[in-house]
């Protein structure tokens, strides 16, 4: 009995396992079709590709309206890293260190952004500026990337925040720390995994994000954007090339902070060995 | 008495929570509930107008009812909860095997599910029309290997639901995947050893048990397909038009602020109501924090 049991289970295994790779599968193929796309010779894409070709790289490379693009995009991306890094430091030890009277209304108020349609929240955003008298620009882009990327990144450190124990705070402070001391020697290399990944993620959204730049970039446009007007009509193979290169860009951010975490974990490791 | 409840309140701002609270919690204010009622308060201005200096109004409301666009409210419903359903069966048994079955395999497939998040929605659609053309990969392969043709599935409605699954997968399958890990294994043992078939323990224990991560993913994935707007344009071309594409032609291709105002604020109330009656039911310090 147990036997014939053992086997069923093991058979719903397998079947288990298959189906997560073929999810798995699913979840790359646009990605491997765009890379597709941008190494082929011809204006338009078809498949088998008949010749394949680089050139459209080496324009990309070049073109000075692409470089503008990056530069936008560039710009929008690392100040909502900054920003939202360090409000949601605060934020997230409001949300999951400390215990005050408001604290289960405010973690729910403050998490309501993310379940916002972000073209709506764009376009109300766009009805707030020109009421506040406030142009348009990749400025204004910042703004309204936060919105929605500062609840993220509060949640992100949130996690990490929850498995800290304050009684390593309230030890340094007997042991005569000032506040200053107990945030930067205590506090921050503690949580620093969490603030890693929280800008790792602010960074990329923001890097990605399409619905919000839409409405609130006013003259500028970021990467996402120049991709989707040109999707929607005037079709170039730079389309597929450039979506190859932020696609590659952001592969190798996160291959870089892998390395960088896998080098301090075994810093770490040594010096708790030695010490 | 005054003087009393000014001094309690003083208290409690200087409480750490409070002051770590603040920066986010203003910020938030100025950028987040400032623009919904700028909305809400356009939603009853005249159509068409620019200012928020004439007589309210609430003919935008009355007019959203007798114009059309309860259909492309009801092709947001329909679509979402088409998206909700196939979800669900799709990566259950994923996240099952994730919480139950593979070890430490599990957080590779965390990592590689999560990847496609940071790559612009956009870039990941566009891929799939790519797949999906005429003489696209799918077509193209079809005909060499096979010589039949497959022209055909982009800009219909299958093709907006395959980039709404697609592009919501996680969303479902993380919270399931923290609901399903919430069951100890004992119980279910110890069902089995109480003589409970499959079927009864998926029932009895799995089910009830993993509810609150099943019915956060749910939800999450039902609000952010009902207010989806990429999917049916890039995937669909015209073959759909859903609410979040009528909210954006009215605020820029018509110039009516009023209108687009009215059919945001039906947006938000609706998703607003589900996502209060799943806060009032569910914890978050338990579900994120694990306490």
């Amino acid at each position: 009995m147990n036997l014939v049991k053992s086997k069923r289970n093991r058979v719903s295994h397998i079947l288990i396992v298959l189906w997560t790779v073929c999810v798995l599968i699913f979840l790359y193929i646009p990605m491997v079709s765009v890379v597709l796309a941008s190494f082929s010779k011809q204006r338009y894409f078809r498949f088998p590709v008949p010749a394949w070709d680089t050139r459209w790289y080496e324009k990309a490379f070049v073109s000075l309206s692409v470089r503008d693009l990056i530069w936008t995009s560039l710009s929008v991306a690392t100040l909502v890293t900054i920003i939202s890094v360090v409000l949601a430091f605060f934020g997230a030890l409001a949300f999951a260190r400390y215990d005050w009277k408001g604290r289960k209304l405010y973690q729910r108020l403050i998490l309501l952004p993310i379940f916002f349609p972000q073209a709506v929240l764009g376009l109300a955003l766009l009805l707030w500026f020109s009421a506040v008298g406030v142009t348009t620009s990749w400025h204004t882009a910042v703004f309204a990337h936060l919105i929605w990327i500062l609840p993220i990144v509060i949640l992100i450190m949130s996690i990490q925040v929850y498995s800290f124990d304050p009684a390593l705070e309230e030890a340094a402070f007997d042991l005569g720390a000032t506040r200053l001391q107990v945030l930067r020697e205590v506090t921050l290399p503690i949580l620093s995994p969490g603030i890693v990944s929280g800008a790792i993620f602010a960074f990329l959204l923001s890097w990605g994000n399409f619905p919000l730049s839409l409405f609130t970039t006013g003259a500028d446009q970021t990467v996402p954007e120049w991709l989707y007007a040109k999707m929607v009509s005037g079709y170039t193979p730079m389309v597929p090339t450039l979506g190859s290169l932020t696609m590659g860009s952001a592969a190798v951010l996160l291959f870089f902070a892998y390395v960088i975490y896998l080098l301090v974990q075994r810093r770490r490791g040594a010096g708790a060995g030695t010490g | 008495m005054a003087q009393g409840s000014t001094n309690s309140f003083l208290r409690w701002l200087r409480q750490p929570g409070v002051l770590a609270a603040i920066p986010a919690s203003v910020f938030l204010l100025i950028g987040f509930a400032g623009p919904l009622v700028m909305v809400v308060a356009y939603s009853f201005m005249p159509s068409k107008t620019f200012t928020l200096m004439q007589a309210p109004t609430l003919e935008n409301f009355t007019s959203v009812f007798t114009d059309s666009y309860y259909i492309s409210f009801s092709w947001s419903f329909f679509l979402a909860l088409v998206t909700v359903g196939l979800l669900l069966a799709i990566t259950y048994p994923i996240a099952y095997g994730m919480a139950k079955l593979f070890g430490k395999w599990a957080n590779l497939v965390t990592l590689l599910v999560a990847l496609p998040l940071l790559i612009s929605e956009n870039i990941r659609l566009f891929g799939w029309v790519l797949f999906l053309l005429k003489n696209g990969i799918m077509d193209g392969s079809l005909q060499t290997l096979f010589g039949v043709s497959a022209s055909g599935p982009l800009y219909t409605v299958p093709a907006i639901v395959l980039g709404l699954v697609y592009v919501y997968l996680p969303f479902m399958l993380f919270p399931l995947v923290i609901g399903l890990s919430m069951i100890p294994d004992t119980l279910k043992e110890a069902a089995s050893d109480l003589g409970a078939t499959r079927l009864q323990i998926f029932r009895e224990v799995e089910l009830p048990l993993s509810m609150p991560g099943i019915m956060i993913g749910c939800i999450l994935t039902f609000i952010l397909t009902l207010g989806s707007l990429a999917e049916s344009k890039i995937l669909g071309g015209q073959a759909v038009v859903m609410i979040a594409d009528d909210i954006e032609s009215a605020f820029t291709f018509a110039q009516n602020w009023p209108k687009g105002s009215v059919l945001s604020v039906l947006l938000i109330a609706l998703s607003g109501l589900i996502v209060f009656l799943l806060f009032r039911r569910i914890d978050l310090d338990k579900i994120i924090g694990k306490r």
